[in-house]
């Protein structure tokens, strides 16, 4: 025994570690070789490294963007003239709810979550993630999801009953037939594949951070990685219950939401909807990390108040748990109740306030870059706060009563979904654009896009403000000439046209900039972040040596040199993990090989959850093979090697 | 649940997946010329000079396994007060609909036919009171009680007091010859 | 509130509930909806005021010169820096946005209080029982003689408090009148309630809010305020059981009514036909509207949702019965002895 912990005390000297003898393109040869993926499509689907997992589900998400913003230009052509019988109700009622559904659970959440799975490790100086085969498992999961539900669509057997399904409409008497099950299904498959993601981000940020990266000098963009991955362990629970119940209601009988024996068809309301209110933060979170660093790179300084920011992020992260009643208002629970809600809703926009001072102050004292990615910083700004300020508005109990299951929360709610994340979003993919694949997009097709994408908002949602004031409900298939709703909808239509073109330039930007656009060195944007220390793209190992971070913008404050640490093996995969508050050095630990058992366990766990549609019986005969599959995957590989600490 | 029970349960599934789009069929105004609610079927399985049975009626395939048609059964099966008589399939002024005695056949058109008509010892004649696809609908709904019909398209219970067990955990009753209910 | 003050928001209101349709929530012709025009201003008015604020700052952010002699890069010494003016209007910004957000929440908080104790006075009672997709109407009343059972149709005496208790026999359905108050579910297995007191005589319409379905769209009511006289008056009306049919056309009707698939649904008053599972008919052809908001009541869309009601509400509980004409034009005949 003492012996083995002598040997730990010295490093094995026949282990090759990067340092001053090894570096340089040698260093760079080896570590492509070791991190390397293998080939064919055995090895694609074997591949464990972050960025491709990451890519993948950005692709995949924004796959169902086009496809549920396709049922969106249906839905208002059907709505552009009252009485309309392009789409006829059954159908209709099905496009709303796989447009909805799409939008929430297949696109908005894992679009974030690719992003945060790709840039994570590199904003962190690390080389991948802490449980990448999880992360692996995490996007096949949400593919075989997203493909049950589209595939029941093709199937005419979409789910017809809103994204939200509140039974006794979804429950077994009403819910006809198999298209609730399947809605509910593909909740447990995204659900658990948000969870996978986000445990691997928690661990990844707490324990892999750069030497000197303290939680003070780390990128707001992590930070919100934290905290969203965070919301999503403690909100995503309730969903995955909610869905179960009614899957099990459906299935077997029981009287989960049924009045008549006990239950309470409330119940749905209140599991979905604690999932639900934190469920939008947690795709607007991350947004509000897009731009904090877009903001710093273009103004050319770093974002003012940094702390102020830091702590508007979490306190928006915690008060969002506490307001899901206000979705609830016309339920006729207590009054006295709903107060608290109102108060708590109208409170949960004073963090966001202080972080939109925090932007603006830092455009003024800096000297801002009118560059795309700005140009979608400003159109958020301008479009993200009229929609939560008609948030504030509808947390008041009065205004909602009036206002719930109206087109003004489908304004309200676009406005901050579109606004405060899609536009983020395509200013982030425009800015990282040049580290994922080496070339710039294109300039002035992203200025003509971004244009025509925001003045296309405008005129596609504003007037939805006034349809629904106007007495226009949700969820109607058509409306009656005479009310007063006929330009509102005729103008919505024309511009959701406008930004289906719009979104249809960003994507032939993104196409033609990745086959032949101009070729980006490693900093074009000159940001300050560690990801821009890595070539672009970058290569399989990320960095060739773990950097060293010693202020909150590093790349500005070394510009000439990057302080790194030497030691880690070179043969083998290893990671460097770091205390949790200081990032101090700590052990090296081994990172998983790439390995086709995620792939295989996905396939056997997708087969089981989609038996159990049909019959309970396939989560016992489906448990076999996802037993058998995760077994190998965990098989252990022998005796682990004692890795010497760090003093 | 027997091993045999639980193997038809999966093959059920495998197919069910696969004749989704059958089951989720929703057809909501029937034909539009009017329909003629069997009337001349005969529950007798036994016929004499070994003569075959009627082949059943092609318009039950449109509503057997059919989950909208099911469920608007269960809709009416309530709303006419069948369970007056039926109760919920337990049977207690009227016989028991969930076992496997049928006294005047147990097909779908020979049940719809008993809708239609009215039965000795009480069972009204809806004829006239209900269309004919509402009967077809009720007919298979009633078929459900005994387990008759795939369970992917059944409905587990209704949002109601508890009065049956999970429809889709019911086993599947075999249809005795009308002979054999004699007492 | 003052009387100035009342005048004041009346002005505009008056203004505003003349532009507005008649399922407006503009309209403000009820006393909850007066309410919430008044709070919406409010907050109109306090969160443009914040979102021009917001505009003005980044206006200026983007358009302000800065020194024209520093490098185009980042000035790696003072990237950090912050102005101590930023520090305080951090300070003010906050300030200013707490009591703003403060303000909208105590002024919710009057507004709801208001809405809450609006009836003190004890007036007319209803139950409104939501069904897939239509809305079964019942005036409660003490003595079970005198009350008043109808369909998507409600008549309320001006300026008499309502309270309308709501139950659903199916799924969750919502009541909403706009013009006269907020919205309130019908939640199977609980009961809700809401007041209404509608200040303004007029014909207003309302939609079934909350997604029950297929025809979610097609629940709509019709709900006419009218002065106390003219509600009584029809009150009475809707007492009296059913006409007896007087012309042959009209006894075949009747005759089909009463003996086919009407009757098993359909309850008219004074006649053998008590179907309870449909919207009671005793006197539909005194209602402005057929299949809950779908069609306006006239002859001709009378003979089509009758002979077809699948074409007009696909979905709907009611079958299409196949008949000969004869039989149609009849029953056609005996509905609209059904004022």
């Amino acid at each position: 025994m003492s012996s083995a912990l002598e040997k730990a005390k010295a490093p094995p000297a026949d282990v090759p570690r990067d340092g001053p003898g090894l570096s340089g393109p040698v260093l760079e040869a080896r570590l492509a070789r070791t991190w390397g993926r293998p080939r064919g499509l055995i090895g694609w689907l074997s591949s464990v490294d972050h960025k491709d997992i990451g890519r993948r589900y950005i692709v995949t998400a924004l796959t169902f963007l086009a496809l549920a913003g396709a049922l969106a230009l249906i839905m208002r052509l059907q709505l552009a003239k009252p009485e309309n019988d392009l789409v006829g109700a059954a159908r209709y009622n099905e496009i709303f709810t796989m447009h909805g559904t799409t939008m929430m659970f297949l696109f908005a959440v894992p679009v974030m979550q690719g992003v945060q799975i790709y840039l994570t490790p590199l904003m962190i100086g690390t080389r991948a993630m802490a449980f990448p085969r999880l992360t692996a498992v995490s996007f096949y999961l949400y593919l075989a999801g997203g493909c049950l539900l589209w595939v029941a669509f093709i199937l005419n057997i979409a789910p017809d009953i809103g994204w939200f399904a509140y039974p006794p409409l979804s429950g077994p008497q009403y819910g006809v037939g198999k298209r609730p099950d399947i809605w509910a299904q593909m909740v447990t498959f995204t659900e658990v594949a948000s969870l996978a993601a986000a445990v691997t981000l928690i661990a990844t940020i707490l324990k892999q951070r750069a030497p000197g990266m303290s939680l003070a000098r780390m990128p707001l963009y992590v930070w919100t990685t934290l905290v969203t991955s965070l919301m999503v362990v403690f909100s995503m629970p309730a969903v995955a219950l909610a869905s179960s119940l009614l899957l099990s209601d459906r299935l077997v009988g029981t009287h989960f939401y049924n009045p008549a024996e006990g239950g309470d068809a409330l119940l749905w309301q209140h599991l979905f909807w604690f999932f639900g209110h934190p469920e939008v933060y947690i795709i607007f979170l991350p947004a509000t990390g897009f731009v904090s660093e877009i903001v710093a790179t273009f103004s050319r300084r770093s974002i003012v108040f940094y702390p102020v920011v830091v702590l508007s992020v979490v306190a928006t992260g915690i008060l969002a748990f506490g307001l899901w009643v206000h979705h609830m208002f016309a339920t006729g629970l207590p009054r006295v109740g709903y107060s608290f809600y109102t108060a708590a809703s109208i409170s949960v926009s004073i963090p966001t306030a202080l972080q939109i001072f925090c932007w603006i102050a830092t455009l003024w004292e800096g000297r801002p870059r009118l560059q795309v990615p700005l140009l979608y910083v400003i159109g958020f700004i301008i479009t993200f706060v009229i929609g939560g300020l008609t948030g504030v508005m509808i947390a008041a109990v009065p205004l909602d009563l009036q206002l719930h299951d109206t087109y003004f929360i489908v304004a309200h709610f676009h406005y901050v979904l579109i606004g405060g994340a899609v536009f983020p979003l395509l200013g982030a993919i425009t800015y990282w654009f040049p580290k994922f694949t080496g070339r710039m997009m294109s300039e002035k097709i992203g200025k003509l896009g971004f244009w025509m994408l925001f003045l296309g908002f405008q005129l596609a949602f504003f007037p939805m403000h006034v349809a629904g004031i106007y007495g226009m409900p949700r969820r109607v298939y058509t409306y009656p000439a005479g009310m007063g709703l006929e330009w509102p909808n005729l103008l919505s239509s024309l511009g959701s046209l406008v930004v289906a073109l719009a979104v249809l330039l960003f994507v032939l930007n993104m196409v033609r900039s990745a086959l032949g656009g101009r070729r980006a060195a490693a900093n074009p944007w000159d940001g300050s972040s560690l990801e821009w220390a890595t070539q672009s793209p970058p290569a399989d190992y990320n960095f060739a040596h773990i950097p060293v971070v010693e202020s909150r913008a590093p790349l500005w404050g070394s510009r000439d040199h990057l302080p790194v640490v030497h030691g880690l093996r070179v043969d083998d995969r290893e990671l460097l993990l770091t205390t949790v508050m200081d990032a101090v050095p700590d052990v090296r630990e081994p990172s998983a090989q790439p390995s086709p058992w995620p792939f295989i366990s996905s396939v056997a766990i997708s087969v089981m959850f989609i038996g159990s549609i049909l019959s309970p019986w396939a989560l016992v005969v489906g448990a076999i093979p996802a037993t058998i599959a995760m077994a190998a995957w965990f098989w252990p590989k022998g005796p682990p090697e004692l890795e010497p600490t760090i003093s | 649940m027997s091993l045999h029970c639980r193997n038809s349960l999966l093959a059920f599934a495998l197919v069910a997946l696969l004749a989704g789009c059958n089951r989720e069929e929703r057809n909501s105004r029937g034909k539009p010329l009017a329909e003629t609610a069997p009337g001349m079927v005969t529950p007798d399985t036994i016929l004499p000079g070994n003569a075959r049975p009627s082949a059943p009626d092609p318009r039950a395939a449109q509503y057997e396994n059919n989950a909208p048609s099911i469920s608007q059964g269960q809709t009416l099966f309530a709303q006419m007060n069948c369970s007056g008589c039926h109760s919920h399939g337990g049977g207690g002024m009227g016989p028991a609909l969930m076992d496997a005695k049928w006294r005047y056949g147990g097909r779908m058109d020979q049940i719809v036919a008993s809708i239609a008509e009215g039965r000795p010892n009480g069972m009204p004649a809806w004829r006239g009171k209900l269309t004919e696809q509402q009967m077809w609908q009720i007919a298979a709904y009633v078929r459900t009680l005994s387990g008759q019909e795939r369970k992917d398209a059944v409905s587990a219970r209704a949002d109601e007091m508890s009065n049956t067990p999970p429809q889709t955990q019911i086993e599947r009753e075999p249809i005795e010859s009308a002979e054999s209910g004699q007492q | 509130m003052t009387r100035l003050a009342h005048r004041l928001i009346a002005l505009p209101l008056g203004f505003l509930s003349a532009c507005a349709g008649n399922q407006n929530a503009m309209g403000g012709q009820g006393l909850e909806s007066a309410n919430f025009i008044v709070l919406f201003l409010v907050f109109l008015a306090v969160c443009a005021v914040m979102y021009l604020l917001v505009l003005a700052g980044l206006g200026i952010a983007l358009r302000r010169r800065r020194d024209a002699g520093q490098a185009n890069s980042v000035d790696e010494d003072r990237h950090e820096e912050t102005s101590a003016r930023t520090k305080v209007a951090l300070i003010v910004w906050t300030g200013l946005v707490t009591v703003g957000l403060t303000i909208l929440t105590v002024a919710s908080f009057f507004s709801d209080r208001s809405n809450a104790s609006s009836t003190r006075r004890s007036g007319l009672a209803l139950t409104i029982t939501g069904n897939q997709w239509w809305w079964n109407v019942q005036y409660d009343t003490s003595d079970p003689s005198a009350s008043v059972r109808t369909a998507n149709e409600i008549h309320l005496p001006v300026n008499v408090p309502v309270h309308v208790t709501l139950k659903s026999n199916d799924v969750i359905h919502s009541f909403w009148v706009p013009n006269l108050a907020g919205k309130q579910d019908l939640i199977p297995g609980r009961q809700t309630d809401i007041e209404l007191l509608p200040r303004r005589t007029g014909v207003f319409h309302g939609q079934c809010a909350e997604f029950c379905g297929v025809q979610h769209t097609r629940m709509a009511l019709d709900v006419i305020v009218e002065p106390l006289d003219d509600f009584r008056r029809w009150y009475a009306q809707q007492l009296a059981t059913a006409p007896a049919p007087t012309t042959r056309l009209q006894m075949a009707g009747y005759r089909y009514f009463v003996t086919r698939e009407c009757s098993s649904c359909h309850n008219v008053a004074g006649s053998p036909a008590g179907g309870q599972i449909g919207p009671d008919l005793t006197h539909v052809a005194s209602r402005r509207s057929i299949g809950a908001g779908t069609l306006p009541l006239n002859r001709g869309n009378l003979y089509g949702w009758i002979a077809d009601p699948q074409s007009h509400k696909p979905g709907s509980r009611m079958p299409t019965i196949p008949m000969e004409p004869r039989d149609l034009h009849s029953l056609v005949a005996y509905i609209e002895t059904l004022k």
